[in-house]
C-alpha cells in the first residue's frame, strides 16, 4: 500500500519535473555568460551567474518598450472583453427579449469557426477603418469573445430568478440591476474570465504579427520572434527574452490558477 | 409581470448585448463571410493599392492552388500533424489525467500545476526555447540521448526528423489542457466499476480498455476534436522554429496562409486557402462525430 503510494508519487514527480524542465533550463541558461552555453555537454547551472543578459535585452534591445506595449494592449483587451462580454452573458441568461435564444444558438455555432478564416478581409477592414498599424487594431478581435458570452451566461443561468424579480419590484431598472445585484455575484467568473483574456491576448502572435508593422508598437511574442530570427546564436540572451515574455503570465497563473482551472471546465465540458 | 416591466426587460436586454453582437458582426461575421468572397477574386498587392485594379476570378484563385505543389505540400504536412498528433497528443494527455488522478497519489495539486505550467507560458517563448533544447550539436535533448548511446539528430535541420520535433514541443505545451479535460471526466468514472474488474482479476490495462475508456469515450472524441482543430492552427511553431523548413518539411496550411497574404499580399489566394482550412477541420470533425455516433460514444 505505502509503496505503491510512492511509486506513483516518484512517477507524477519524475513527469512533472520533465515537464517543467524546460522552464527551469530557460531561466538557468538567462543567467549564463555570452557563450557559455554552446558547450557540449551543456552546462545545467550557470558558471558565475550574471544579469548581463537582462542589462542587454533591457538597454540596447529596449525591451522595457516592448514589455510595456503588451501590458497595455493586454490590459485594455481584457478591460474591453469584459465590458462587452458581461452585459451580453447575463442578458442571454437572464433577460426575455425577442430573438434571444436564435441568436444565442447562432453564437454557439460561430464557436466552430476559427478566427483565422477572417483575419485577410479584417485586415483589409482595419485598413479601411485606419486601424492597422494601431494598438486599436490589435485590439479588436478581443472585442468579439464568443466563448466570454458563453462563459458568463453558464454561470449566470444559476442566479434564481426571484432575486431578480424582488429588485425589479423594489424599483430597480434593469442597468442598476445587473451592477448591484449581477455583478457581485459574478465576482468568480468574471476574475475567471479576465484571467483568460489576459494570458490569451499576452500569448497571442499570428494578430499581433499581422496588424503591427512598426517596431515601436510590437508586443513581447512579435519582438522575441523578430529578434531570435536575427540572434539564432545568441542562447543566453534568447532565453533571458522568453524568460521576460513567459514569467508574467506564469505568475499570474499561479496566483489566480483555482480560478482559471475551474473556468476551463465551466468552458470546456459542456455537457 | 406588467407589461412596461417586460418591455423595459427587452429593451435592456437588447441593450446589453448589442454591443459584443455588433462587435462580433463587424469583426467576426463579415470578415468570415468575406473570405468566401475575396477568394474569388484577384485581390492583390496592385488592388491594396487603388480598388479599381480588383476583378472577381471566379474559381482561378483554387485552380491555381490545386496546381501549386506547395500548397499540396502544406495540405500534407497538416494532414501528417493531424495523423500523428493526435493520438500523440490524446494518449499523453489521457496518461497524465489518469496519472494526477491515480488515489495512490500525493500532494495531487502540485503535480496537477506543474503538469499545466507548458499550456499558459507563451508559444513564441517557448518555441525559442525548445529550438535551443532541440540544436544539433549542444542542445540538451541530444546530449540526454547521447547518454544512452544515441547519436545526435539534426531534429530542426532533417525534413524527416523536423516534423516530429515541432510535434514533440506541441504536445509538451498542450497536453495540460487536455490533461484537465479528461481530469475531469475521470472523476465521474465510478470508482466500485474499477474496483469490481480488479476484484474479477482484470489487470491494468483490461481495466483501462473496458472500464475506463468507455466511460468516457465521450471526452476523448471532445478532446480528439479539440485538437484536431488545433492541429490545423499550427502557425506559429513553424514559424520560430523552422520558418516552414527545412525542404518546406513543416509549412502548413496557415503559415501558407500566412505567406500567401502578407508576405506576397496574394489576398484573394489567401483568402482560397483560408477558407479551404475551414471546409477540412469542418469535414474532419463531422467524421468523428460520424464515427463516434456510430460507435455509440454519443
Amino acid at each position: 500500500m505505502s509503496l505503491r503510494r510512492w511509486t506513483v508519487t516518484l512517477l507524477a514527480a519524475f513527469v512533472a519535473l520533465l515537464t517543467i524542465a524546460p522552464l527551469l533550463w530557460m531561466v538557468s541558461v538567462s543567467f549564463m555568460a555570452r557563450g557559455e552555453a554552446s558547450q557540449f555537454p551543456p552546462p545545467l547551472l550557470p558558471d558565475s551567474p550574471t544579469l548581463d543578459n537582462y542589462r542587454m535585452l533591457f538597454g540596447t534591445f529596449g525591451v522595457g518598450r516592448f514589455l510595456a506595449n503588451s501590458v497595455l494592449v493586454s490590459t485594455l483587451a481584457t478591460i474591453l472583453a469584459l465590458l462587452f462580454t458581461v452585459p451580453a452573458g447575463y442578458a442571454f441568461a437572464k433577460l426575455r427579449f425577442r430573438g434571444r435564444d436564435a441568436t444565442f444558438r447562432m453564437l454557439v455555432a460561430a464557436l466552430v469557426v476559427p478566427g483565422q478564416i477572417g483575419m485577410l478581409p479584417l485586415f483589409l477592414e482595419l485598413k479601411a477603418m485606419g486601424l492597422v498599424n494601431s494598438y486599436a487594431g490589435a485590439l479588436v478581435p478581443w472585442l468579439a469573445g464568443i466563448f466570454g458570452i458563453f462563459l458568463v451566461r453558464q454561470y449566470c443561468l444559476s442566479i434564481p430568478d426571484e432575486m431578480l424579480e424582488a429588485a425589479r419590484i423594489d424599483g430597480a431598472s434593469e442597468g442598476q440591476i445587473l451592477r448591484r445585484v449581477v455583478l457581485p455575484i459574478l465576482t468568480p467568473i468574471i476574475v475567471t474570465l479576465a484571467l483568460f483574456v489576459f494570458l490569451a491576448s499576452w500569448n497571442d502572435f499570428m494578430w499581433p504579427l499581422i496588424i503591427l508593422a512598426d517596431q515601436n508598437l510590437y508586443t513581447l511574442p512579435v519582438a522575441l520572434a523578430a529578434m531570435s530570427r536575427e540572434h539564432v546564436q545568441d542562447n543566453e540572451l534568447m532565453m533571458a527574452g522568453a524568460v521576460v515574455t513567459t514569467l508574467p503570465v506564469l505568475i499570474l497563473f499561479l496566483a489566480l490558477q483555482r480560478f482559471y482551472l475551474s473556468g476551463l471546465l465551466t468552458g470546456s465540458v459542456k455537457g | 409581470m406588467s407589461t412596461i416591466g417586460r418591455q423595459s426587460e427587452a429593451r435592456a436586454g437588447w441593450g446589453m448585448s448589442a454591443p459584443a453582437l455588433t462587435a462580433i458582426v463587424i469583426f467576426f461575421v463579415v470578415p468570415a463571410l468575406a473570405s468566401l468572397v475575396l477568394s474569388f477574386t484577384d485581390f492583390d498587392i496592385y488592388a491594396l493599392a487603388d480598388l479599381s485594379n480588383l476583378r472577381f476570378v471566379g474559381f482561378q484563385n483554387y485552380e491555381r492552388l490545386i496546381e501549386n505543389p506547395l500548397f499540396w505540400k502544406a495540405m500534407g504536412n497538416t494532414l501528417w500533424f493531424v495523423v500523428l498528433g493526435v493520438p500523440f497528443v490524446v494518449g499523453l494527455s489521457l496518461f497524465a489525467a489518469m496519472l494526477v488522478n491515480s488515489r495512490w497519489l500525493k500532494w495531487r495539486p502540485v503535480w496537477r500545476v506543474a503538469l499545466f505550467a507548458p499550456y499558459v507560458t507563451t508559444l513564441v517563448a517557448t518555441a525559442v526555447v525548445w529550438r535551443y533544447l532541440l540544436h544539433t550539436r549542444y542542445g540538451l535533448v541530444n546530449y540526454l540521448l547521447s547518454l544512452f548511446g544515441i547519436a545526435p539528430v539534426d531534429w530542426l535541420g532533417d525534413p524527416h526528423a523536423s516534423l516530429p520535433a515541432i510535434l514533440i514541443f506541441v504536445g509538451w505545451k498542450t497536453f495540460g489542457y487536455n490533461m484537465i479535460i479528461f481530469l475531469a471526466a475521470l472523476q465521474t468514472v465510478p470508482r466500485e466499476l474499477e474496483e469490481a474488474a480488479r476484484i474479477d482479476g482484470a489487470g491494468w490495462w483490461t481495466r483501462l480498455r473496458h472500464v475506463t475508456l468507455p466511460a468516457i469515450a465521450p471526452t476523448v472524441l471532445l478532446v480528439s476534436v479539440l485538437t484536431v482543430a488545433a492541429m490545423f492552427q499550427l502557425f506559429a511553431e513553424p514559424y520560430v522554429m523552422t520558418q516552414g523548413g527545412p525542404a518546406q518539411s513543416t509549412v502548413t496550411i496557415l503559415y501558407f496562409m500566412y505567406e500567401e497574404g502578407f508576405k506576397w499580399w496574394n489576398l484573394g489566394s489567401g483568402a482560397a486557402v483560408a477558407f479551404l482550412l475551414f471546409l477540412c477541420i469542418l469535414a474532419v470533425t463531422l467524421v468523428q462525430l460520424k464515427l463516434a455516433k456510430r460507435g455509440g460514444a454519443i
